[in-house]
């Protein structure tokens, strides 16, 4: 009775029509059909094994020496720390290696460290990225305690952990008694050199400390020309880290005796990390790693088989999705 | 309006049982006490006394929060969330040394997402004023109800206009007609001379009748608006309650002091109805006014999917500590050997001998034990922070679909499905119990009538629903012309002959047109019709426009009565205090003609009378007695002369309530003066009485009356089942739900009814319980309460057992029982400690149908199957009886139809349809359900993928607390890169297509079952994360082992190997999401391609930042990753590694071991294929 009255005045509150409210958008409805699956399949197959085949030849052109000489190049003593920690005593060292193949140029060099936690959440705070670049922000040293400043106050550049312990053996490398040039510049990504690291500001009260971590920087260099500075700051992720040395601006022909003279300063014996020199081409595809080119045969093979089994048991014994006959209710008892 | 006229009706004068005079009862001495404090001063708000007592002002409010409120109140609730408890103090301890992350970059995401829940909340509150306004209003959504317009008294100017909101406690207001009372008014005068006034409390109770409310007879006097010049008085009453069925006042007028109830209370928000104006003093004003009280907030509910979310988001916590106490115990011994026995540094690059406390190895167990809280802020990425913000937006969007639903959409009452939460969208699709209410929801609660029974003789043809749904099961062939009369009674309009009447529905050509007189009983007949037209309280109303005369009556199958009465020609025109006048054809002269009957006394309907009848005299100055009751009261009241055809009539009305109708038995009896006098004397004098035997005294006198009365015979009224009723409850029962019908009817209709909605068939079993026993009515006659309750139980508890060994007899062959109990047996059921086996025995039954129930057991045996089968019930009802079932059901769907809102209002979802339920339940119920469940599923996936792989890297960084990413990337995580397409996957996702749905309601099992969200299914999304984040973090390390990924010879270092990570990440989270959903429209491309190529347009800008704001991430996919043939190769292996298992999984489980809803895609996509004709036969062959 009530409903009726007033009503010419009154707004409809009918719903407006329009395919959105209604959830009727025109859309694609994919299911995984046999035929679909297979196609998938296949098609993975066939993108993944040349992909495969791509990256394993290229990485298999590349030439790579790996020498490790941690374990060589000290005195057979159990005084190892002692010994690495003595500023006084020889730490030359040298090793010799074969080229196995022809190495185009460039050829890299790295050096290679195990066990040694570059990413230990205390070790990547510690540095401090405005005084880095900003000449003003010279004594913003907090975060890099314990080595933000000197034992008389002064700001350490750059302070931190990170560059107090950066590396500091060397190489020189020579072939039949010719040295090898190692080329130093641009082995750190460029916007560190432009973005990070200025030009403006040089090390100061560097490795002044007692303690002596690691290198020393040449007080006249700025840190933007530091590069083995800035590699060692671009902290590793995994505690087993390659980081590049230099390059050799010259092709090494295959089975040429490589000379080199290592100044084995670093500490690595305090918590038995490896040391391992790397020199090594690269491709496209950059150094020498099987495991991306074999994993992507490995997922076009099985595809490829997955494909082919699913394909004789489409043929042979064809299942339609849509055959009510296999709604599972359909045999226990309904109320009909 | 000038001086209205004062009609000269004295209602109080026929009304002898509603209008009976208050008088002071013994509650009346608890005025002033506690809970009956109130006082307010008449016609004076601005007296001191008065101001002082700071009662409310008239402004409402029904939202949750208020302009002023809402930040603290919303971000308290925000609050209480466990999770969200846990970012905040991550938050808070992220501006400590214990922190991986930077502390803006954990704050972000939390303010996002508490910033979108406060959004989200602010809109639906707003949404939620609009709705509730829409209801009470009624017609009036435009006007807020505040800024409505009343009179109010001014001593100094008269009556002037004010806003509602305006009024005080005390003032004085006037309302008109059609109004509706701005507050809990008092009644002081009407139009009418005895004070008198009808009131529609439909938006109160959902009762249609109109109540008629009676002022004092001290205050009638006040009729004029001048007389209130120097008016005062004050009342003192109970304090604001909820209570709609008692008031308690005293009025101190003139010195004296004058009893108050009900009766003189005009309640806010019901109608002022066929009365001109009323003047009223405001008693209660907004909040505390009663029906303000009573819309309490429905019980707040909560699906089980969310609770099931919870324990989750437990296990996540639980796997957290873990995950963190491995962490911390690893980190712990790392740390300690930093300094080896020697007192020697080992890791001497750290600096141990000069360290803080998070890393000093010399107190290694504190640095573990710090370490712990901070992998509990590393490992959050676990829990994810978005969840909850995501499911409620999600929620609100569904419920906007919900709303907007079209095909839910009711024509003629201009209503569409209203869901009042959006807590309870993905419990739709879980329902297993539904309990609906018969009159109103499953029938269209429109009387209609259709067959009546005169002198013995049947009249009336057309088949009743019922009726046709017999003749169906028989396999009758219905003939041609039956088949049309049903075809046009389906619809409400376009009846055969002539036009259709609302009302009536009844056709026999013997009777109709006046043919009547040609019958062998025309005297009878025309008797019977006269009672019909005499015999009830309703008022003519003339509708100048049509003219027509409408009636507007207490009930609706009054309506009926007087409606069937002017169709068949004898039609009520006028009624006024003494009189009522008829148009009505003489059988002998054929003539219209007027008579006017004089109007001597009503005896009303009540529910314990069960019966009404009027005294009148006819202008051949003879005395009447009208009767018209239930056949078993007025059987006993037949006079032993008449007896001729009253087996005929008996049989006929036995046969009216198998075909589902309502009868009343009507009679009459003439009065010799003398003995109408002598009665007279003694019922005035018993009406005279003050105290509280009167009620009793005016019944017995009018029992006296009522007596020796000579059958005319019977109606049938039809209450219509609703369109598609007996359609959708097949659909239903088809989807596995079950379907109880709880119903006040007596057993016979329910089961007429159960049979005419395909609830009940032929080929089902009935099992009966019930105490309709000679032997328990023997012994209810003897009056031993304690011996019927005992013997009552025993009858209960062994049919119980009888059905339920029957039961058992069924099992394994194709018999279906129902389950049919009256409401004296459940109420033994529900307390006498037989609920189990009750339970047990109905469980197993097909159809339940529960008549007779109260609705206090309506709403018990709900919480009996809730609590005692642990499944998801629903109810729906439309009456305020039903209120509890509803509240007390998992979910509540009140029909927003003929009986006011009550239900609706204190529903979850409104709908104006019983058929809707359909389109809700297996439709948006199993979608919501699949889509939240599958959204939640693939939340927990996406975290864990995510926050493992910082675990894993954990493990190579030596557990200290590194992440592997930069902190932006990770706190975009949540928010940008994987946040929209699991909104997109919760808000569009369809599996099957509407049609489809409702075409194969087996799909809705899926979810009966809980299968989408089973923990097995949980679990193995969980597992899926797990082993996507083992893949992602050991493939992409082992890929860029040490090597140069580039050819210019540079190596992976920490911040490449967090973009190869990460970009590995978000490539398979949303990938896997492509996978995973069904329906892809142009959204889903666009937010899960787009949440890719965010990533690398964020990269982009972010790294084009200076790198002291950057930092890690400065250039570096421009200068390091983005040229590398390796980063692109390798992000792709991975991608391809992380989803391939999940494929084949799909693959096979698809292949070999269906789902539903997989069988009915596959099959949606061949018939969608296939011609149309294809369709339909594929169609009804799995409908089968």
């Amino acid at each position: 009775m009530s409903s009726d009255d007033g009503s010419s005045k009154k707004v409809s509150r009918k719903p407006r029509y329009s395919r959105f409210t209604q959830q009727e958008l025109p859309a694609c409805k994919p299911i995984l059909t046999p035929a679909l699956v297979i196609g998938i399949l296949m098609c993975l197959g066939i993108i993944s094994i040349p992909i495969g085949l791509l990256a394993l030849s290229a990485s298999k052109n590349v030439v790579e020496v790996v020498d490790r000489y941690d374990d060589v190049c000290i005195p057979s003593t159990d005084q190892k720390v002692g010994f690495i920690k003595d500023p006084a005593t020889n730490k030359t060292c040298i090793r010799t290696f074969t080229i196995p193949k022809k190495m185009r140029k460039p050829v890299y060099v790295y050096y290679q460290l195990d066990n040694f936690y570059q990413n230990h959440r205390r070790y990547v705070k510690s540095r401090s990225d405005r005084q880095l670049w900003n000449p003003k922000a010279e004594s913003s040293t907090t975060v890099c305690d314990p080595e933000g400043q000197t034992g008389d106050g002064k700001p350490i550049v750059p302070c931190g952990l990170i560059a107090w312990s950066l590396f500091n053996d060397t190489y020189m490398l020579s072939k039949n008694d010719a040295a090898l040039q190692i080329n130093k510049k641009d082995i750190a990504w460029r916007s560190d050199r432009t973005h990070k690291f200025s030009s403006n500001i040089y090390p100061k009260n560097f490795q002044n400390g007692t303690l002596i971590g690691g290198g020393k920087l040449d007080e006249s260099i700025p840190l933007s020309q530091q590069e083995d500075l800035m590699v060692w700051m671009r902290t590793s992720a995994l505690p087993t880290f390659r980081k590049l040395y230099g390059k050799i601006e010259t092709d090494l022909e295959a089975n040429e005796k490589i000379t080199v003279t290592i100044q084995n300063n670093y500490n690595t014996y305090s918590f038995n990390g490896k040391k391992k020199l790397v020199i090594s081409t690269a491709t496209w595809i950059g150094g020498k790693n099987d495991f991306i080119g074999k994993m992507y045969m490995a997922v076009g093979g099985t595809s490829i088989v997955l494909g082919v089994i699913f394909s004789l048991l489409y043929v042979f014994k064809p299942r339609p999705l849509g055959d009510p006959s296999y709604l599972s209710w359909n045999k226990s008892p309904t109320l009909d | 309006m000038a001086s209205p006229r004062r009609k000269g009706i004295r209602f109080s004068r026929l009304y002898s049982f509603s209008c009976v005079k208050s008088a002071f009862g013994d509650e009346h001495s608890q005025i002033g006490l506690k809970g009956y404090s109130r006082v307010v001063y008449f016609n004076d708000p601005d007296s001191p006394e008065q101001t002082l007592l700071r009662y409310p002002s008239n402004y409402v409010s029904t939202t949750k929060y208020t302009a002023l409120n809402f930040i603290p109140k919303s971000l308290f609730e925000q609050f209480r969330r466990v999770a969200n408890i846990y970012f905040l103090v991550v938050a808070c301890v992220s501006y400590s040394p214990l922190a991986p992350y930077s502390a803006y970059s954990v704050l972000l995401p939390l303010l996002l997402v508490i910033g979108a829940t406060i959004v989200k909340e602010a809109i639906e509150d707003w949404r939620r004023m609009k709705q509730i306004h829409l209801d009470l209003t009624n017609n009036f959504q435009d006007i807020e109800a505040n800024n409505r317009k009343v009179k109010v008294y001014d001593r100094d100017h008269g009556f002037q206009i004010a806003r509602w909101k305006r009024l005080r406690v005390g003032d004085l207001v006037k309302v008109h007609k059609d109004e509706q009372f701005p507050a809990d008014l008092l009644l002081l005068s009407s139009t009418y001379e005895d004070g008198i006034c009808y009131v529609e409390t439909t938006n109160l109770d959902g009762e249609t009748n109109l109540k008629v409310k009676h002022a004092l007879d001290v205050t009638c006097t006040l009729h004029e608006d001048d007389s209130f010049k120097h008016f005062k008085a004050v009342i003192k009453c109970e304090d604001p309650n909820e209570d709609l069925y008692s008031f308690l006042g005293t009025l101190f007028y003139n010195g004296e002091q004058y009893p108050v109830s009900l009766q003189q209370l005009l309640l806010r928000d019901s109608k002022l109805r066929n009365t001109e104006h009323v003047y009223g003093v405001v008693v209660f004003t907004g909040h505390d006014t009663k029906v303000m009280k009573n819309t309490v907030e429905p019980p707040s509910k909560r699906s089980k999917i969310e609770r099931k979310m919870d324990k989750i988001v437990y296990v996540l916590f639980s796997l957290l500590v873990f995950v963190s106490l491995i962490g911390s115990f690893f980190f712990g011994i790392t740390t300690e050997n930093d300094i080896d026995d020697d007192g020697e540094m080992t890791r001497w690059y750290l600096r141990p001998d000069q360290t803080t406390v998070f890393f000093d190895p010399n107190r290694a167990a504190v640095a573990a034990f710090l370490h712990f809280l901070t992998g509990l802020i590393l490992y959050g990425y676990l829990i994810p922070i978005s969840l909850y913000v995501s499911i409620e937006i999600v929620k609100v969007l569904q419920v906007i679909f919900i709303n907007q639903d079209m095909d839910m959409y009711h024509e003629e009452t201009d209503r569409p499905a209203t869901a009042k939460t959006s807590n309870l969208n993905e419990e739709l699709g879980l329902v297993d119990t539904i309990f609906t209410d018969k009159t109103g929801t499953l029938t269209c609660n429109s009387m209609e009538f259709v067959k009546c029974s005169i002198a013995g003789v049947a009249y009336g043809r057309g088949l009743t629903e019922v009726e046709r749904a017999l003749a169906k099961r028989r396999g009758d062939a219905l003939d041609d012309s039956e088949v049309t009369s049903s075809a046009s009674t389906q619809s409400d309009d376009g009846m055969a002959p002539g036009k259709s009447v609302k009302g009536f529905n009844f056709h026999d050509d013997r009777v109709m047109n006046g043919q009547w007189v040609n019958e062998p009983h025309a005297d009878m007949i025309q008797k019977f019709f006269r009672v019909l037209a005499l015999c009830h309280t309703a008022i003519p109303e003339v509708d100048e426009d049509a003219n027509e005369i409408l009636y507007e009556a207490e009930s609706p199958d009054e309506a009926a009565f007087v409606i069937a009465a002017r169709e068949l020609g004898f039609e009520m025109y006028e009624r006024s205090q003494s009189h009522i006048s008829l148009r009505e054809l003489d059988h002998e002269s054929h003539q219209k003609i007027h008579r006017p009957y004089e109007l001597l006394h009503v005896l009303e309907f009540s529910s314990s009378r069960r019966r009404m009848s009027v005294i009148v005299r006819n202008v051949e100055n003879q005395l009447l007695l009208l009767s018209k009751g239930s056949d078993s009261v007025m059987l006993e009241r037949l006079s032993q002369k008449s007896q001729d055809f009253v087996n005929a009539t008996m049989d006929h009305v036995k046969r009216y309530a198998e075909a589902g109708l309502r009868t009343l038995v009507l009679a009459y009896r003439e009065l010799s003066k003398e003995e109408f006098s002598s009665w007279e004397k003694e019922f005035l004098d018993a009406k005279a009485t003050v105290g509280a035997d009167r009620d009793a005294l005016i019944e017995a006198a009018a029992d006296k009356i009522e007596r020796d009365l000579i059958l005319l015979g019977a109606t049938a009224v039809e209450d219509k089942l609703q369109i598609g009723v007996p359609e959708c409850i097949e659909k239903l029962e088809n989807a596995g739900i079950k379907i109880w019908v709880i119903t006040g009817d007596k057993m016979e209709t329910a089961i007429n009814i159960g049979y005419a909605c395909s609830l009940l068939r032929e080929d089902m079993e009935q099992i009966v319980i019930t105490l309709d026993y000679p032997e328990i009515i023997e012994l209810e006659k003897k009056g031993d309460k304690e011996a019927v309750a005992k013997a009552s139980r025993e009858s209960v508890a062994n049919q119980i057992r009888q059905g339920t060994l029957l039961l058992s007899s069924y099992e394994g062959r194709s018999i279906y029982p129902a389950l049919i109990i009256d409401g004296k047996s459940l109420s033994f059921v529900l307390s006498q400690n037989l609920e189990g086996s009750f339970l047990h025995l109905a469980v197993n039954c097909a159809s339940v149908i529960c008549c007779r129930s109260t609705p206090k057991q309506k709403a018990l045996v709900t919480r009996l199957v809730k609590k005692g089968t642990g499944r998801t019930t629903l109810a729906i009802g439309d009456g305020a009886n039903d209120v509890g079932m509803l509240q007390e059901a998992d979910i509540g769907v009140g029909i927003s139809g003929v009986e006011g809102m009550q239900a609706a209002m204190s529903s979850d979802f409104a709908i104006a349809q019983f058929r809707f339920l359909e389109r809700l339940l297996l439709v948006h119920g199993h979608w919501c359900y699949r889509r939240i469940s599958m959204m939640v599923c693939y939340f927990f996936y996406k975290n864990i993928a995510f926050g493992f792989t910082l675990f894993w890297f954990e493990a190579y960084a030596s557990f200290s607390g590194q992440p592997a990413y930069n902190d932006w990337y990770m706190s975009c995580y949540n928010v940008f890169f994987t946040s929209l397409p699991v909104i997109a996957l919760g808000v569009f996702d369809q599996d099957v297509s509407p049609q489809l749905c409702l075409k194969n309601p087996e799909l809705y099992k899926e979810g009966i079952r809980n299968i989408l969200f089973s923990w097995p299914r949980i679990l193995g999304w969980i597992l899926n994360g797990i082993i996507c984040s083992v893949v992602v973090f050991f493939f992409t390390t082992s890929s860029a082992a040490q090597q140069a990924f580039r050819r210019d010879g540079h190596v992976v270092d920490y911040e490449v190997l967090g973009v190869y990570m990460y970009s590995c990440v978000v490539w398979t989270v949303n990938c896997q999401m492509a996978l995973s959903i069904n329906y892809f429209t142009w959204m889903q491309h666009f937010v899960i391609w787009g949440s890719i190529a965010f990533w690398y347009a964020f990269l982009l800008i972010y790294g084009a930042f200076p790198p002291l704001f950057s930092t890690t991430a400065y250039q570096v996919f421009v200068e390091a990753c983005g040229p590398s043939p390796f980063f692109w190769l390798g992000t792709m292996l991975v991608v391809v590694l992380c989803l391939l298992p999940y494929l084949l999984y799909r693959t096979v489980q698809t292949e070999f071991f269906p789902m539903p809803h997989d069988i009915i895609q596959k099959w949606q996509r061949e018939t969608s294929d296939g011609r149309s004709g294809k369709v339909r036969e594929k169609d009804t062959l799995l409908c089968k």
